[in-house]
């Protein structure tokens, strides 16, 4: 059951910001509410106002030039991202991850903020963001401010955000050459949420060794883990099945997986190290082709 | 709780209701405009029972807020057919078999309504990854890709 709310809907982002500002501490903001209303209607989230920021067609785009690189706005949906024909040039992998996240009739709806925000360590999105050095935009009534991605996600479906910010806009690096990301989760069921995620971005140099390494990880902490012992693990050094495996030891130690209905913690961690291994060993082939 | 007008079109007829902010779009479906195809399965986003068709494009109508469809155009499984007439997909779902006990036909129809706006001529593949997010529990699974395949074929046209 849902409880009562009052319910605001902005037409600009100045309105809602300032709609932010007055009910910061008895409002929530839904844009698709794919995640929101699902636990709303659980009663794990109670609110007295509403501010729906879906009909804010200024934050609907994408938009990309090679020196500031990916620009998407806070309502763009999973769907446009995927039928996107610039990401599938310039990002594929956002493409892939977005063909595998929930169904078509979710990403038809639900947005790229909203998932973002929500906090949930089990998406997929974060994490491969994550491996391409996404920045996130939060603005205010008071100003805006641009972090790491990286750096959002402060703990258990908690974020960075303060109570009178949103989520505005999503920045991504311009595509690098010799560089190349995949993400891929296990799950049971095709499309389900993962059990386990890795994202991995490598990129090389001339001689097809490993220059930069980011890796990530879906559902295998309270938030997005960065592996950074295992990214080390590969800088400097040639693709061979020895240094996956060693780098995937380092990634799974690293990994805080809990046990639950889905897997046990053994199991994540297994999981994720053959994760490891298949990503980074694809982003590394992928990124060798591209010159 | 003060009540909202809310303006939406329901296949092809305006409706004004005053609800709740908080009234989901199947439940203005369901209940306010007594439209009872549509189904309510999971109501987390997750079986495809509710799904309807607006502005062109497939939703989970147990997971919007009825407030959200303001103003827009929404289709459900009644409105599939025209003049007294079943619509291809739901004249191939009865030659093929298509379910058994029928709760997850509206989603159905509806997702593969829009899928096939989208995707005129998919391969099995495609129409799989189509209705993905439709749940069946009676595992009739090959008899609607069979179904979709047919229309897609153009063996319903003219019907």
């Amino acid at each position: 059951m849902i409880h009562d709310f009052t319910y605001l809907k902005p037409v600009t982002l100045q309105e809602a910001l300032s709609m932010l500002a007055d009910h910061k501490d008895e409002c929530k903001v839904i844009c698709g509410g794919q995640s929101l209303l699902i636990v709303m209607r659980q009663g794990l989230v109670v609110t007295d106002y509403l501010i729906d920021i879906k009909g804010l067609n200024e934050l609907n785009y994408i938009t990309y030039d090679e020196k500031q690189g990916l620009r998407m706005g806070a309502t763009t949906t999973h769907r446009t991202v995927e039928k996107s024909n610039l990401l599938k040039q310039k990002y594929p992998v956002l493409v892939a991850v977005e063909r595998k996240l929930a169904s078509a009739q979710v990403r038809n709806w639900g947005t790229i903020a909203g998932n973002l925000a929500h906090g949930d360590s089990s998406g997929d999105l974060a994490p491969t963001l994550i491996a391409l050095n996404a920045k996130i935009k939060l603005s205010s009534a008071k100003g805006s401010r641009v972090m790491p991605l990286e750096e959002f996600y402060t703990g258990l479906f908690e974020t960075a955000l303060n109570k009178d910010e949103l989520v505005v806009e999503i920045q991504v690096p311009p595509a690098r050459l010799l560089t190349a990301t995949a993400y891929k989760k296990f799950n049971l069921i095709e499309n389900d949420q993962g059990v386990a995620g890795v994202a991995a971005t490598v990129e090389v140099d001339q001689s097809r060794a490993c220059k930069d390494a980011r890796i990530v990880l879906s559902n295998a902490g309270v938030t997005p883990i960065r592996a950074k012992s295992g990214e080390k693990v590969l800088i400097g050094k040639k693709l061979s099945d020895a240094l996956l495996t060693e780098a995937a030891e380092a990634v799974a130690d690293e990994a805080d997986p809990v046990s639950d209905i889905h897997a046990s913690e053994e199991y994540r961690r297994h999981l994720i190290r053959v994760l490891t291994k298949r990503m980074v060993k694809q982003a590394w082939e992928q990124a060798a082709k591209l010159r | 709780m003060e009540k909202r007008e809310l303006r939406l079109t329901v296949n092809g007829q305006e409706y004004e209701l005053y609800i709740n902010p908080k009234t989901l779009l199947v439940e203005v479906i369901r209940d306010h405009i007594g439209l009872t195809g549509t189904k309510r399965g999971c109501e987390t986003v997750s079986c495809g029972a509710c799904t309807v068709i607006i502005d062109d494009i497939a939703v989970k109508s147990c997971s919007i807020l009825a407030v959200q469809a303001e103003g827009r155009q929404v289709r459900t499984v009644e409105g599939l057919e025209a003049n007294g007439k079943l619509a291809p997909l739901q004249k191939s779902f009865l030659d093929h078999g298509s379910y058994q006990c029928g709760f997850c036909t509206p989603g159905m129809l509806m997702m593969s309504e829009a899928f096939l706006k989208e995707n005129p001529t998919p391969t099995r593949e495609e129409i799989k990854e189509g209705i993905e997010g439709n749940i069946c529990r009676c595992t009739g699974y090959n008899s609607i890709v069979r179904a979709v395949e047919a229309v897609a074929k153009g063996d319903y046209k003219g019907e």
